[in-house]
């Protein structure tokens, strides 16, 4: 019954997320409102690691072919794609590997700058 | 057969299962990054449906309930989110730069490539959240009036990209810090990058991990702004 109970804290997470994302007027999904509804639970102390941690760890698992639905949905989106695929792929390419690029400069720079300072 | 697999409740998520477990087998046999498990399950279940004259609607009648759980699995991405909260805290300024640094170049770069190639709004919103975990993605784009269906294909291929590429771009810009080189995955790759920053070490895989959730966070945020741009 463990893994019940924590499924049911989940889902009633998932529920609140719901809610928020009805009530309040900005543009983020209910999902990422229930990620951030647990991480202040978790951090906070009301609940704690042990309480969800199975249903967590199964429910991350099967992620990837819950996307699999969607996915399959490009067959009804072909027609808007055709006329900007070149474009797309262009900007998927180049983006891609600016942020990864800027991103590991930037915290490669900080971690020397602040290794530095504590030598000093 | 249309009429049969519209009422059947399993004949969906059987066929999507069936195909991903193929994609795994392919991926676990020839180790490559193009292999993408989900990808090819697109591409073959596209196909399947295509030459069967099945349609969409029929196939997702019952291949939906596969996502029922969507919404409770990001929940839980909380929770190693928190495991990790330990190693952002010891290196709060360098993580916390360089995920802003990413997000915000990301950001910005989409805009103004979408205005050179002359996108439209809806084309532009499905792009914007290309970097983040499909799970997020697909949300944002879904709240901002994109095509959700092609985000999550670009979000595939944004994966595939930074797993394929990664290892000789860290040569080029001698990117060497095991935390630098896991953030970097996981903010431009998100899911797909953070399982190659595992291959590289336990720290890189760590902070990986750590950048699915907070670029992803950053990225809703700084989303909903960039979205009244175009």
């Amino acid at each position: 019954m463990k893994v019940l109970r924590q499924f049911l804290i989940i889902m009633i997470i998932s529920l609140l997320g719901e809610i928020l994302n009805r009530i309040l007027p900005f543009p983020v999904p209910a999902s990422v409102y229930g990620l951030v509804l647990m991480l202040t639970a978790l951090m906070t102390g009301l609940i704690r690691v042990p309480q969800v941690k199975e249903a967590s760890v199964i429910l991350i698992e099967l992620m990837p072919v819950m996307f699999i639905p969607a996915a399959v949905g490009l067959m009804t989106a072909w027609d808007k794609l055709r006329p900007v695929v070149v474009p797309v792929i262009v900007i998927t390419f180049v983006t891609t590997l600016l942020v990864m690029g800027v991103t590991g400069i930037v915290t490669e720079k900080v971690i020397e700058k602040t290794e530095k300072g504590a030598e000093e | 057969m249309q009429s049969f697999i519209e009422y059947s409740l399993f004949f969906g998520p059987v066929i999507s299962l069936v195909v991903y477990e193929g994609g795994l087998l392919l991926k676990r046999k020839y180790k490559l990054a193009v292999l993408n498990p989900l990808l090819i399950t697109a591409i073959v279940l596209i196909a399947f449906l295509a030459l069967t004259n099945v349609e969409y609607e029929s196939y997702n009648a019952s291949a939906k309930y596969i996502s029922y759980f969507l919404t409770p699995a990001t929940v839980a991405l909380a929770v190693p989110l928190y495991e990790q909260l330990k190693l952002l805290k010891e290196n709060l300024a360098a993580v916390l730069c360089g995920l802003l640094a990413g997000v915000l170049t990301s950001l910005v770069s989409i805009f103004l490539l979408s205005k050179l190639f002359g996108l439209n709004h809806e084309q532009y919103v499905t792009l914007l959240p290309k970097s983040i975990t499909t799970a997020i993605g697909m949300g944002v784009s879904e709240e901002m009036g994109g095509i959700t269906a092609i985000t999550v294909a670009v979000i595939c291929v944004t994966g595939m990209i930074g797993d394929i590429t990664s290892e000789w771009l860290y040569k080029i810009l001698k990117i060497r810090h095991p935390i630098a080189k896991g953030l970097a995955l996981g903010t431009a790759s998100h899911a797909m990058g953070t399982a190659k920053a595992m291959e590289m070490g336990e720290v890189e895989g760590a902070m990986g991990s750590l950048a699915i959730v907070t670029a992803g966070l950053l990225t809703v945020v700084g989303a909903s702004f960039f979205a009244q741009l175009m």
